[in-house]
């Protein structure tokens, strides 16, 4: 443990991984119970066109994907809501065009070899201005979670009650979708493309098995997502795989004792 | 003035229209019962009423101090997530957040709750998830929730749906005691021998046209008389067996 910490990436990929990941599980918590969770998938999707565009035109990548996974997790989030359109099958469309686009803009533009990190992350890829970032996003929703918590309860549980009583669900919908795209577009490069997503879902999806209230629900999460994280990084740097990887088969592994027990208990 | 007044409302989705030129008020004190079947716009109007969602055209308009922090609302089963991971007392918690502001419910907020709770026959589930109860009890659980959220009036979207006999009539009990209190009630129900039983206006939504009226009325309109094997219960009737005077 000492020795993995004494390079300096790795402890930077330690931090921004633990935060990342416990920004996701609270994160998604709301997003898959409010039937959400197809969203975070879309938007590292379309992160990905925009790191790809930003790189091949020499732009910094956080100025460009930013901006345009923010503004895309507000469409995504109109989508779903439209009962017209299928809002699943259009975030599909959507995530499947903008992965095109950075392939094609990727392979033109001759950055073929940082496909691979792109698509399945690297804890080389970070930076300083990332850790910081990332402390900020961290502290950000913890806080949000902390003191917006009843009206996060009641927009999640029931929008059209919530919206009664004077909540205002639009404005809590788009802080999570905000939060969320910050939260895909730091993680990412970390955790990759394809996985990130699974840093929403599966803290949540675990910590439902076994937890009875939303509260239990959220604080589970958020310690599983941690766990899960640096056991990933720890096995994979002593194992020598990717890192993204391993943490996923970590939240994998969770889901399946909690899957488990809890199909023990409810036969007892 | 009345609380709220509805006036030619026309209301839909995506352009698509489900009632229109629908004209009725609710005033302090009513009982205010609306039925018509499946598909009339029933739950479609509530949500108008609470504002969820925006009339087409005419307008809703709330008076004599009505605001939102004093509606309670309960929503149709349907439309509710029942396997979500929330214990019984967080849910019905939820019911007062239109009274306060502030990040956190006060001693003031969990009492009112405790004692909606106890209203209606849920204090042993308090610990309870709410994806492990059953339908009905669901259903007292998101009653306990709108009671929380009542202090003016009241709006039930089908109460008594998945209840049982005994269930349903202490919900009847329970909501005429609140409207003898001075809460104003708004039901949805299909059932109508009940409705009439207990409501001082029908509404009735059809696909060709709607009633609006004092119950008594209502008994003896087209729309009452097709539905209702019952006579008219209120006291002018029974008095003069059943000679009408509207
Ligand atoms: N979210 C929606 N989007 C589009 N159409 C809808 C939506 N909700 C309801 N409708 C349509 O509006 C009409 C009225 O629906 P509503 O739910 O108000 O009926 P209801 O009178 O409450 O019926 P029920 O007795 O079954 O509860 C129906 O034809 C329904 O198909
Ligand atoms: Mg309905």
């Amino acid at each position: 443990m000492i020795e993995v910490l004494s390079y300096d990436f790795m402890v930077r990929a330690l931090i921004i991984g633990a935060l990342v990941s416990l920004c996701a599980a609270l994160l998604g918590v709301v997003l898959v119970l409010k039937r959400y969770s197809m969203i975070g998938d879309g938007l590292s999707h379309v992160g990905f066109g925009a790191l790809a565009v930003a790189a091949a035109a020499n732009l910094a990548p956080l100025a460009v994907a930013v901006p345009v996974v923010i503004i895309s997790a507000f469409l995504l989030l109109r989508l779903s809501k439209n009962s017209k359109i299928k809002g699943d099958a259009a975030i599909a469309v959507i995530s499947s065009t903008a992965l095109a686009v950075g392939v094609i803009v990727a392979s033109v533009s001759g950055l073929n070899t940082d496909l691979n990190t792109y698509l399945f992350g690297s804890i080389l890829a970070t930076t300083k201005a990332d850790t910081v970032l990332c402390i900020v996003l961290a502290v950000v929703v913890i806080v949000v979670f902390f003191v917006f918590y009843n009206k996060i309860f009641a927009v999640t549980f029931d929008e059209d009650f919530s919206k009664a009583s004077g909540v205002r669900p639009a404005l809590y919908n788009m802080i999570i979708a905000l939060l969320t795209a910050l939260t895909i577009v730091i993680g990412m490069r970390i955790m990759g493309t394809l996985l990130i997503s699974a840093l929403i879902i599966f803290p949540a999806l675990s910590s439902m098995k076994l937890c009875k209230s939303f509260k239990s629900v959220i604080i589970v999460s958020g310690v599983l997502s941690i766990i899960c994280f640096v056991s990933g990084l720890i096995l994979s740097y002593y194992l020598d795989i990717p890192t993204g990887p391993a943490v996923v088969l970590f939240n994998c592994a969770v889901f399946i004792v909690f899957y488990i027990i809890s199909s023990i208990k409810a036969r007892l | 003035m009345s609380y709220i007044i509805c006036k030619k409302l026309k209301m839909g989705y995506e352009g698509k229209v489900v009632f229109e030129n629908l004209s009725f008020a609710v005033n302090k004190g009513d009982y205010l019962c609306i039925v018509g079947e499946n598909g009339s716009g029933k739950s479609t109007l509530m949500k108008g009423l609470l504002g969820l969602i925006s009339p087409i055209s005419g307008s809703i308009e709330y008076g004599e101090g009505l605001e939102k922090k004093y509606i309670g609302y309960l929503p149709q089963q349907s439309d509710i997530q029942s396997d979500f991971p929330g214990s019984v007392f967080e849910v019905v918690l939820s019911g007062t957040l239109n009274r306060r502001k502030i990040p956190f419910y006060s001693k003031e907020q969990k009492s009112i709750a405790l004692n909606n709770m106890e209203k209606v026959g849920i204090s042993g589930l308090k610990k309870k998830s709410f994806q492990e109860l059953s339908g009905g009890q669901q259903q007292r659980v998101l009653l306990a929730r709108a009671l929380c959220a009542t202090s003016k009036l009241i709006i039930l979207d089908e109460p008594i749906s998945g209840l049982d006999p005994l269930a349903s009539q202490d919900l009847y009990d329970l909501v005429s005691e609140l409207n003898k209190e001075g809460i104003t009630v708004v039901m949805v129900s299909h059932d109508i021998t009940s409705a009439v039983y207990h409501a001082s206006h029908i509404l009735h939504l059809s696909s060709d046209g709607f009633f609006y009226g004092s119950t008594h009325r209502y008994m003896h309109s087209s729309y009452g008389e097709k539905f209702l094997i019952t006579d008219c219960p209120c006291d002018d009737c029974r008095h003069s067996k059943g000679g009408i005077r509207l």
